[in-house]
């Protein structure tokens, strides 16, 4: 694929960019606010892409390279955005904890037989409901609404089935880190699926 | 009730979950953790619906980026690979 691009093949460039146009969206939003500035973030990562392949050593993937770019563009655009926030979401996600499944939803810590015991039970859910549209768009609504790094990571882990290596080097984050954000976002999503399937029965 | 479901409560069991699905847990950590899982309902229902939760997000498919921004980017390429 590197001696394809850099041999100008217009089909390879499409193909690349079919293959990682999202998911660069995904990691731009981490760092910009907008939509707009992040797809512009996406295509000046394409013109880095294409001017630095030829300089390109193979030190790391291809992958891994070009999020790298992204992650620079996307840092800078963020800074001058006046963002820091999202920066404290990548390197220090367990700053600010965050329970998997609500307090509540336990016996309290001085329960005289069972402290921490599950106060009411998670029920299984109706197999039959679990493939339906409805059910899909339960999911895409509980990803659109987790905060971007936590979002980018369950994107790149389930959606496109990345590995947590691939995740955490195109990210830059420390694989601790990289498991606290999906543990995060799979547990919200698993929850809004709790609540979707407890409402409607 | 056996006294190892004692040892790690259904709270902090939760907050595991990831780590034992990535394999990132010690032996003794793994081994509490499914002893946990074999003995608590709740619990063993709580790991399938993790399970369940991230297969239902792997049947998703990524959107697709819009054919003015891939048009776009195809001018770019051909800019590109005109001066070498």
């Amino acid at each position: 694929m590197i001696a394809a691009l850099r041999a100008r093949d217009e089909r390879t460039f499409e193909q690349l960019m079919r293959m990682y146009n999202a998911s660069l969206l995904r990691v731009a939003l981490i760092y910009v606010a907008s939509r707009a500035v992040a797809e512009d973030v996406v295509q000046e990562t394409w013109i880095g892409v294409l001017n630095g392949i030829d300089r390109f050593e193979g030190r790391s993937s291809l992958k891994t390279w070009i999020f790298r770019i992204l992650t620079n563009i996307a840092k800078t655009r963020g800074q001058r955005e006046g963002r820091t926030v999202p920066f404290s979401a990548l390197e220090r996600p367990d700053a600010v904890p965050e329970a998997a499944v609500e307090a509540d939803r336990f016996l309290p810590p001085d329960h005289e037989r069972w402290p921490g015991h599950w106060a009411s039970r998670p029920e299984p859910w109706p197999e039959e409901r679990l493939l339906a549209a409805e059910t899909r768009a339960v999911v895409e609504d509980a990803i659109d609404r987790l905060p971007p790094a936590q979002r980018a990571v369950i994107s790149l882990r389930d959606i496109e089935g990345w590995s947590s290596d691939e995740t955490r080097n195109a990210l830059g984050v420390s694989e601790t880190n990289q498991r606290v954000l999906l543990h995060r976002a799979r547990s919200k999503v698993r929850q809004a699926l709790e609540d979707y399937f407890s409402e409607a029965e | 009730m056996s006294v190892s479901v004692e040892q790690l409560s259904c709270q902090e069991l939760v907050e595991l979950v990831t780590s034992y699905l990535e394999g990132a847990l010690t032996p003794d950590e793994r081994a509490s953790f499914e002893h946990h899982i074999e003995t608590c309902m709740g619990c063993h229902e709580y790991v399938r619906q993790m399970r369940t939760t991230i297969e239902l997000t792997g049947r998703l498919t990524t959107s697709d980026v819009s054919p003015e921004a891939e048009a776009k980017l195809l001018t770019v390429f051909r800019n590109w690979k005109l001066p070498r």
